[in-house]
């Protein structure tokens, strides 16, 4: 309580103590979503159509995925700009390996041509075992170069933002150079499915983001994993002489964060049914713009899976808000960049309120 | 002579416990007042109040008689109020007079460049009168901490402070550099101005203050002229109790089987050849000057850092080097000299922080899900047995509790793992004669538990009071080793000072 406080009482002060509460809930950013189409909806009635509604969802999915891995390396105090970079190379080589034919016009000076890669498609072209082997490799991608990472940055101590930037840039560079910057199409039904089929009335995208966001949430909020990221994340020092394993930890989180981008990278290939080189390469402003609205602090320590899930959604509805309302490409990255840049700013706002009413000194 | 500050009724709470409950006292122009208490007693909050870092709940203060109410450090400056802090407040990186000018530039004919030499020419002469000889382009990394605290001195006096608080200000000086900063107090009390000093050392505040003033739970017990009152009074004043007893009396004598044995320990440049043992049941005090390497030893113990050759192994078994986390598994624990930086993770809640090393112990299955309500209660129970002073401590972050307190919760983090051998370095720097009196029994308990105990400690008192034996370095050797029946303060800061060892 300050002067201020003293001196609002009455129906004043509880409008502010209202202002505080809903400032400083978790649900922060929900209640904005929710404030923001309300606004909005007169405008653009469109916003709830069902199938405006299904499409904002089936973009939510893959995004989700990827954020939530993200969230793992900013609560060590990191970031993992190379999370595109994996989207695009695990699905190059996704595509390799399941692909049922390639047109060797476009395709035979691919380095893999002859060696991975033929006119008769892939390594496992037709087999039953292209869709198991082609995930795992997916998978694997992911999580190798998230360990080089988590390696570059734990154990050599580089900075993650340098050793993040070179990651992207290779290996971004690397699936273009195996693909000859060519599409590769012809993959297996049972691979599509996971991006656009249904389980039942239940999308399976969904499906694999939700096991993936309520496994993220009890391995960060329940188990021992979780609860040294943290201390890893506020106080490396303390945390290391209280016996955690910091370094074991830090990498732990860069190869989650690839694993993660590699799942993203299944959805969205799967979805558009082909390999693609330059996968994500848009994405990196949402995945990091997403965990930033939703509260997730660069600083480090502090996040939660509930918290990006919030900011995926919000800004998916930003993003198709600012379509439907057919504005220009640029209008909308200007409008997402101050969005973002606001949200940094009241990060900041809220965590010195809390800090204040939680009788931390300031 | 006129009053300089009044205190009226001041009341300020944090999330439900009160830190100061009405406080009311007057300081005279021109004293020295020495503020004294336990930690948490409110000396720091009220100190916040008067130099604008924190608002009162309640009350009034007023300064030369006019109605006072600093909203930020800067209005407290203006109005001639200036606070040098325990963690002093530099910027390292930065020049001598870089940092004086911080807030007030000089600029160079009216362009933004900033004219560094009537920067420097205006400061020679102040500096000169702290005796701090020194060109005031040197940069502040450079300075020993004695010297630091000139420059905040400077700093105060550049700014026309008449009204300065000094908050634990020798805890990190030298003796020498104490007797410099005392010459200083008294030169400026004899210009005029009016000092607040804040100390745990009570001699000190016997030596240099006019008038004390007592708090205890947030109220003032004691506001009298230093002169009339003796050091146990205050003592008394602070705790609520007669306390002639600064020390619990140890309850068992140690055993001959040795747990921690260090073999010719050496790290080229900072620790050379050490040897020493500590036995089960026993508290062995380690006494040394700042710089004599004994709190880089503990950590190459810890293995937190790392050594050249030697030897550490713990119940006959080598330990391995750099590990910390073997060392905790081999029942070690380590209660580093900074708690802020190593020892909490302060927005964090206080059972989270008591719970953190013994994290593995509370994990079930494949998994490790933690058992979050068994730990806690567990750390409650801890914190219960070390008298924490919180209001909920499943909420409540460690950097909301008074630094007494948050030394119990690294304890505490400790204590739950039931260790073997306990290192502690400085365990008891910057808290009150209550919670020092508290960690003295704690090491006694574990001790009686046939735990070891490693005391490192700058206060050859204490370490008198509790120890069993004490091994004195210098320089990164071990000078000697003392028997408890040779305990003696004049023969234990000779060896610490290398003078007539032979």
């Amino acid at each position: 309580m300050s002067k201020v406080d003293q001196l609002n009482t009455g129906r004043v002060g509880n409008v502010k103590i209202l202002g505080r509460k809903i400032l400083l809930s978790e649900f922060f950013v929900l209640y904005l979503t929710v404030f923001y189409l309300l606004v909005l909806f007169p405008f653009i009635p469109r916003v709830f159509s069902p199938y405006n509604i299904k499409n904002v969802l089936s973009n939510t999915w893959p995004l989700l995925v990827i954020a939530i891995g993200q969230t793992f390396v900013l609560i060590t105090a990191g970031i993992d700009l190379s999370q595109t970079s994996v989207m695009a190379l695990s699905s190059i080589f996704g595509a390799v390996i399941m692909t049922s034919e390639a047109d060797p016009a476009l395709l035979s000076k691919s380095p893999l041509w002859g060696i991975m890669l033929s006119d008769k498609g892939g390594l496992f072209a037709g087999t039953s075992a292209a869709l198991p082997v082609g995930l795992l490799v997916m998978m694997a991608i992911g999580i190798m170069i998230g360990l080089i990472n988590g390696f570059s940055v734990a154990k050599l101590r580089m900075p993650p933002f340098i050793v993040t930037l070179v990651s992207q840039m290779f290996f971004a560079a690397v699936a273009i150079w195996l693909s000859k910057s060519e599409n590769i199409r012809h993959l297996p039904e049972s691979f599509s499915r996971l991006g656009r089929g249904n389980f039942g009335p239940i999308p399976i995208a969904l499906i694999i983001a939700v096991i993936i966001a309520v496994s993220a949430h009890l391995l960060m909020s329940r188990t021992l994993y979780g609860r040294r990221l943290y201390a890893t994340g506020i106080n490396p020092r303390a945390a290391r002489i209280s016996g955690v394993p910091t370094t074991k930890i830090i990498i732990a989180a860069y190869a989650l964060s690839g694993f993660c981008a590699a799942v993203g990278g299944i959805l969205y290939s799967a979805r558009l049914e082909q390999g693609r080189p330059t996968l994500g390469n848009t994405l990196l402003l949402d995945i990091i713009g997403a965990n930033v609205i939703g509260g997730i602090s660069l600083a480090g320590g502090k996040g939660k899976v509930l918290w990006t899930v919030f900011g995926v959604v919000f800004f998916i509805f930003l993003s198709n808000t600012l379509n439907l309302l057919n504005l220009k490409f640029f209008v909308i990255d200007i409008v997402k960049g101050l969005v973002i840049l606001l949200a940094a700013i009241l990060d900041v706002v809220r965590s010195q309120l809390a800090l204040r009413y939680s009788g931390g000194k300031v | 002579m006129g009053i300089k500050l009044k205190f009226n009724n001041i009341q300020k709470h944090f999330f439900g416990v009160t830190a100061l409950d009405g406080v009311s006292f007057e300081i005279e122009e021109k004293h020295t007042v020495g503020l004294i208490g336990e930690n948490g007693a409110g000396k720091s909050t009220l100190m916040n109040i008067l130099g604008g870092v924190l608002l009162p709940d309640g009350g009034n203060m007023s300064l030369d008689g006019d109605a006072y109410l600093p909203s930020n450090p800067r209005d407290a400056a203006q109005r001639g109020v200036a606070f040098i802090h325990q963690e002093l407040n530099l910027f390292t990186n930065l020049s001598i007079a870089e940092n004086i000018y911080i807030n007030s530039f000089p600029s160079l004919k009216k362009t933004p460049l900033i004219d560094k030499k009537k920067m420097n020419d205006s400061l020679k002469s102040l500096l000169k009168s702290l005796d701090l000889n020194y060109s005031p382009s040197t940069t502040v990394e450079n300075l020993a901490p004695g010297e630091r605290q000139l420059v905040e001195i400077a700093k105060a006096l550049h700014s026309d402070a008449f009204l300065i608080i000094f908050d634990e200000p020798t805890t990190s000086l030298t003796a020498r550099e104490t007797e410099k900063l005392f010459t200083i107090l008294d030169q400026l009390r004899s210009e005029g101005r009016t000092i607040i000093y804040i100390s745990h050392i009570l001699g000190e505040v016997k030596r240099i203050t006019d008038d004390v003033i007592v708090l205890r739970d947030g109220k003032v017990t004691g506001n009298s002229e230093t002169g009339l009152i003796e050091i146990p009074e205050m003592i008394n004043q602070m705790v609520g109790r007669e306390s002639d007893n600064l020390f619990p009396e140890r309850s068992a004598k140690p055993k001959d089987s040795p747990i921690l044995e260090v073999k010719s320990l050496s790290q080229p440049g900072i620790v050379g050849n050490v040897d020493f043992s500590v036995h089960e049941g026993e508290v062995l005090g380690v006494f040394g000057l700042m710089g004599s390497g004994r709190t880089e030893m503990a950590r190459m113990l810890f293995g937190v850092d790392t050594y050249r050759s030697g030897s550490i192994s713990i119940d006959g078994t080598p330990l391995p080097r750099n590990s910390p986390q073997s060392s905790i598994e081999r029942g070690m624990a380590f209660v580093t000299e900074n708690r802020r930086e190593e020892g909490l993770l302060m927005n964090v809640a206080i059972t989270e922080n008591i719970g953190l090393v013994s994290l593995p112990d509370y994990c079930r299955n494949l998994v490790k899900w933690v058992d979050a309500k068994r730990m806690n209660e567990e750390a409650g129970i801890i914190g219960d047995s070390l008298k924490l002073k919180a209001s909920d401590i499943r909420r409540q972050p460690a950097m909301s509790l008074s630094g007494g307190n948050q030394q119990k919760v690294v304890i505490g983090k400790w204590l739950m793992t039931k260790p073997r051998l306990l290192i502690m370095d400085e365990p008891t720097r910057g808290i009150d004669v209550g919670a020092k009196y508290e960690v003295y029994s704690i090491m006694d308990r574990l001790a009686a538990d046939n735990s070891g105990i490693l005391f490192i400690s700058s206060e050859v008192e204490e370490l008198i009071g509790i120890a069993d034996r004490i091994v004195v370095m210098s320089q990164g050797e071990v000078v000697k080793v003392f028997e408890k029946k040779d305990f003696d303060v004049t023969a234990l800061m000779a060896a610490a000072f290398r003078e007539a060892v032979a």
